[in-house]
């Protein structure tokens, strides 16, 4: 019972950050494109793969919402054996969500990206300061940027395209040798998109995630006490329920955030 | 006892207790909403120049879908949907705060952005999305 009322306000919580996100979001002219930004998946490099890994995330807590409720339901029917055998699935599902995410943010913020800016070219990832997810930039404004391009930063720049030259070589040489090993039309170069991007994503999908680990912690001492018998000599399951309650508030909130973040 | 719960596993993946049938099903309801949502969202990203109406309006229905996909997480897997109606009320009713909620904020971002543009002209040259223009290098304004 006091579970649903702390839910209801965990909801205006995050009801209210993803608010704040969605007004940001309208009082620009320009919102970087979700298909262009979260468009990689674990070991496949460089390929285009938009919306794949986050849907892979998606597909793990739903199936882990599942695992939760069958739990529950085994705690129902007081079968002990049920209880300990998904809810050790649900904190493997939470353990997997987790993981996918710490590579996510890890390939955002290491990410390599070629970017304007001022007046000169810049090899950045995302972080909650700048990120390189403004709108394209034109040939002839990146090559003319190119001019003014520091040395470590056009080591970088060709490093990015060029994986069989090792990087002391590469920083050997002069910027003119490098300006010629750049194709400019092939990096693809942005400007840096809005500021709130990356504190609106760190700052809602860290919250998230923190729920989830939060609730992973939950699952595993509910599992310790379901293993030690206190349910069974409880006579009930309820605690398991409540547990529950949590962890589907979790994946409840997923739902909005992938909403938000990833489809539109 | 022992014997009795481990006998009552086995059996549990070929006929599935009561119950456990309606969990399933709302989790294929689920996955198919989720699949209907990304090509909803792959069709945006695939199909260029598309009308800001359709784009507008494809917007409408995943939300409208990602509403159903909450309405069945609550309402099954958390037993809402099972408990007495007053204690549904005292959920819901202040969840309804939400629609003044997006509403406003949304709205508000909104009127932002067109007094913006409307009084900081460089701020609109700089942000607009615009198409390439070859050789212009005079708007790099924008990101500072």
């Amino acid at each position: 019972m006091m579970m649903w009322y702390f839910l209801m306000s965990d909801t205006f919580t995050f009801g209210a950050f993803l608010i704040s996100y969605g007004t940001i979001r309208f009082s620009s002219n320009y919102w970087p494109n979700p298909n262009e930004v979260f468009n990689a998946f674990p070991g496949m490099g460089h390929a285009n793969l938009p919306l794949a890994f986050v849907s892979l995330m998606t597909f793990i807590l739903i199936m882990s919402s599942v695992t939760m409720v069958l739990a529950v339901h085994a705690g129902h029917h007081g079968d002990k054996k049920g209880v300990v055998k998904w809810l050790a699935w649900t904190i493997v599902g939470g353990f997997a969500f987790l993981g996918c995410q710490a590579w996510e943010w890890t390939h955002l913020i290491t990410g390599e990206h070629a970017v304007l800016v001022g007046n000169q070219l810049d090899v950045i990832g995302q972080t909650t300061h700048v990120n390189p997810w403004g709108q394209h930039v034109n040939v002839g404004a990146a090559t003319e940027a190119l001019k003014y391009t520091p040395h470590d930063v056009l080591v970088k720049l060709v490093g990015m395209h060029n994986h069989e030259m090792p990087h002391e070589h590469l920083a050997k040489m002069t910027d003119d040798q490098l300006r010629g090993m750049i194709n400019v039309a092939e990096m693809h170069v942005k400007e840096t998109g809005p500021v709130a991007f990356g504190g609106f994503f760190y700052g809602i999908t860290g919250f998230h995630g923190f729920h989830v680990f939060s609730g992973v912690v939950i699952n595993i001492v509910m599992l310790i006490m379901a293993q030690q018998n206190v349910f069974e000599r409880r006579g009930h399951y309820l605690m398991v329920e409540k547990a529950g309650l949590y962890w589907h508030f979790v994946d409840l909130v997923w739902v909005f955030v992938f909403l938000c973040f990833y489809l539109i | 006892m022992e014997q009795n719960t481990q006998f009552a596993e086995v059996t549990h993946h070929h006929e599935p207790s009561e119950g456990t049938g309606r969990i399933w099903k709302t989790f294929w309801i689920l996955l198919v909403i989720t699949i209907i949502e990304l090509a909803l969202g792959f069709s945006m990203y695939l199909i260029p120049g598309m009308p800001g109406w359709l784009h507008l309006f494809i917007k409408g229905v995943i939300c409208i879908l990602s509403l159903a996909k909450a309405f069945y997480i609550v309402s099954i897997f958390m037993h809402l949907g099972d408990e007495i109606r007053n204690m549904i009320m005292t959920i819901v009713v202040p969840l309804m705060l939400f629609v003044w909620f997006i509403g406003a904020f949304l709205w508000d971002g909104n009127s932002y952005r067109t007094m913006r543009n409307r009084y900081d002209k460089y701020k609109e040259e700089t942000t607009l999305p615009r198409h390439e223009q070859a050789g212009d290098t005079t708007r790099h304004g924008f990101g500072g």
